[in-house]
């Protein structure tokens, strides 16, 4: 039975950061970390400057570019003069309003959504923002955090507040397991399938349940990242001794006295037995297969054993309709064996897919195999610079280079078609990010999305392939 | 910000669900330090051809739709990324208020800060409307909350979030009025370092 007591860990969260009411449905929101990169923020300082209004807390933002930097010759000026007139401004931007700011040429740099939780600044129990709809990410160490656009950007650097209705809560819950070979990726892909691109719009998603728990803390981001594909702003998950475990000692953590104050604090952050939430729904673990999108939207979702659908077979006139056009732009027949897809490019990389777990994962599969022949280019680029070295420290640099695969500087790289990495007209890649739209990794450019395993399968078949086959 | 109060015009109508911010604006383009000069690019694989000439069957290359003030668009528009450049291309296109079932968060939350009204209406709703709107114009009054099409009786209201109705009625500055609350602020921020040092480092 619902309690009108109880309240959900967004509830709670939501609470303790309300500054103060607008009018009978808005309310101003305090945020306690901002993460600025070079393309959504420019416009943002500018009007900043404009107005000569200043940065209200310097020391909870940090600012580092990852969208457009280019992942090879790091020692070289960037070549493209509008990536570096953005990177320069980041630079120039933050220092005058006293920002940290990790350049290209810090080991700590790469994907923002991948730096703040490893350098240990992304804590439960926080908002978090930041001009990216994948800041979602961060929901997995229990923090409320969502893409905001620039103007909201400049909000919060004049403000350190955000004007927001509160979404709504909707929990999803994962029973039973995950079969040998299934990622949060599948488990992400497989939800997005079942409630759809817009299952989620307007709601904060809990993910909860025996499966959720025994994920990672690098797995639940995979997860909460992919929530935006969903519709969802944010995805949360209850902080854990997992995830203190992961905290502790961290650069940025709490420190000292501080540290068993925090770990009280986030004992709190939890979804009350009886709570209320306007959305529910669970999924079966064991049902999961390895997933792969055939379509436009990440809902295009199916098993790798399955076969490209029917867009007749379609109910809904205007999914019929969308499906159509889908299967022409990925040049696909209705009824083809997913495994029967030959693929041009392998991209493991991304917010999503470039934590140490997943190159992990990837090299396991990689590991004494060769890249296809017909494979024009595959990549592997870690989501930071201390990502890469503890791969390098491991070998799996080695693995990844061995088999054909490039190792690449950190960055967001081939996800979005921005930087000089990109799927040319036509070519098909089987990809790690989290977007299969149209045009996303370039114009013509095709996306098949799954795990980073699966990619690497893709990769040495030369088509997309059954990971379970291959371990 | 631009004032919204009434507007009538041509509507262009794109129906497909799910139209995302890469297809509204390629990420390419996001290269830019400025917010304008963006139209060009709006829709961009849909309204170019390889050659980079018009494709005549896009409705924004087909007059009246040329110079549509408004778009009716199919559910989940501006879905993915939170790019602002979104918005800022298509109002650079000369759409001042869209349409739709259901408008994705981020976008909907980037619209209105940019003076563009976004109306959430029933699926029959848009039905009716795109219907129409192939040949009518279409009348939006933002004070009394409601969508006509030219020379018919037909009337349909929509909701809308007050302070949005409120912001996009006298153009104000949202920046301008979180500053006049500088002092609760101020009070939050003290109550919340209490609890919460270690988030503070000043």
């Amino acid at each position: 039975m619902a309690d009108p007591q109880a309240k959900t860990l967004f509830d709670r969260i939501w609470e303790n950061h309300v500054v103060g009411q607008r009018d009978a449905v808005t309310s101003l929101i305090y945020i306690d970390l901002h993460l600025i990169h070079e393309l959504s923020s420019p416009q943002a300082f500018e009007s900043l400057a404009l107005n000569n209004r200043k940065v209200r807390r310097p020391d909870a933002t940090l600012a580092v570019p990852d969208h457009n930097v280019p992942t090879t010759d790091r020692d070289k000026p960037v070549k493209d003069p509008e990536s570096a007139l953005q990177i320069r401004l980041l630079e120039e931007n933050t220092k005058a309003h006293k920002i940290e700011f990790f350049s290209m040429h810090d080991i700590r740099q790469g994907i923002v959504h991948i730096i703040s939780p490893e350098q240990g600044l992304t804590q439960p129990g926080m908002s978090i923002v930041c001009g990216d709809s994948h800041t979602s990410t961060h929901g997995a160490l229990g923090a409320w955090a969502f893409g905001i656009g620039t103007s909201e950007v400049e909000h919060v650097l004049a403000t350190q507040t955000l004007v927001l209705r509160k979404p709504a809560n909707m929990r999803i819950t994962v029973k039973g397991e995950l079969l040998n070979g299934i990622t949060s990726k599948d488990l992400a892909l497989h939800i997005i399938g079942v409630i759809g691109a817009k299952g989620a719009t307007g709601h904060v998603i809990e993910y909860a349940g025996p499966v959720i728990e025994a994920l990672s803390v690098e797995a639940r981001m995979t997860l909460c990242n992919m929530t935006i594909e969903a519709g969802g702003r944010s995805g949360l998950v209850a902080p854990d001794d997992k995830t203190i475990r992961y905290l502790k000692g961290r650069p940025r953590a709490p420190k000292d006295g501080d540290w068993d104050k925090a770990v009280a604090f986030w004992a709190t952050l939890k979804t009350d037995a009886g709570a209320r939430f306007d959305k529910e729904v669970v999924v079966d673990a064991k049902k999961i297969e390895p997933q792969v999108t055939w379509g436009t939207s990440p809902e295009d979702v199916i098993s790798i054993s399955g076969r490209v659908p029917d867009p007749t077979h379609f109910e809904n006139p205007e999914r019929r309709e969308a499906a159509k056009k889908a299967l022409q732009y990925m040049g696909l027949k209705p009824g083809t064996l997913m495994r029967d897809i030959l693929v041009d490019r392998v991209f493991i990389g991304s917010c999503t897919n470039s934590r140490i777990e997943d190159l992990r994962s990837a090299a396991k599969v990689i590991k004494g195999r060769r890249v296809a022949d017909n494979i024009i280019e595959a990549l592997v680029v870690p989501g930071s610079g201390l990502v890469k070295a503890q791969a390098e420290k491991e070998g799996l640099d080695k693995i990844f280079k061995e088999a054909g695969f490039e190792w690449r500087e950190p960055g967001c790289s081939m996800c979005l078609g921005l930087n000089p990495d990109k799927v040319g007209p036509g070519e098909r890649c089987a990809s790690t990010s989290n977007r299969n739209f149209p045009g996303r990794q370039g114009p013509g450019a095709r996306t098949h999305l799954l795990s980073p395993a699966m990619a690497a399968v893709a990769a040495i078949v030369g088509k997309l392939a059954d990971v379970r086959e291959y371990e | 910000m631009r004032k919204f109060e009434t507007l009538t015009s041509w509507a262009a109508t794109l129906p497909q669900p799910n139209i995302d911010t890469d297809q509204i604006i390629p990420a390419r383009h996001l290269k830019t330090v400025k917010r304008d000069g963006l139209g060009r690019f709006a829709f961009e694989a849909a309204r170019y051809d390889k050659k980079g000439e018009s494709n005549p069957d896009f409705i924004f290359n087909q007059s009246p739709f040329d110079k549509a003030e408004i778009l009716i668009a199919g559910a989940n528009f501006g879905c993915g990324s939170s790019r602002e450049h979104a918005v800022w291309a298509l109002a650079d296109l000369g759409i001042r208020a869209i349409i739709s079932e259901q408008f994705a968060d981020i976008f909907a939350s980037n619209a209105p800060k940019n003076g563009m009204l976004l109306i959430t209406l029933g699926r029959d709703e848009i039905a009716e409307l795109m219907q129409h709107a192939k040949s009518k114009r279409v009348r939006i009054n933002l004070p009394s909350q409601i969508v006509e099409i030219e020379d018919m009786q037909v009337k349909i209201p929509f909701e809308m979030d007050p302070f949005d109705k409120k912001c996009l009625l006298e153009g104000l500055d949202q920046i301008a009025l979180t500053l006049r609350q500088n002092a609760e602020i101020s009070t939050y921020e003290a109550r919340w370092e209490k609890k919460t040092p270690w988030l503070f480092h000043d």
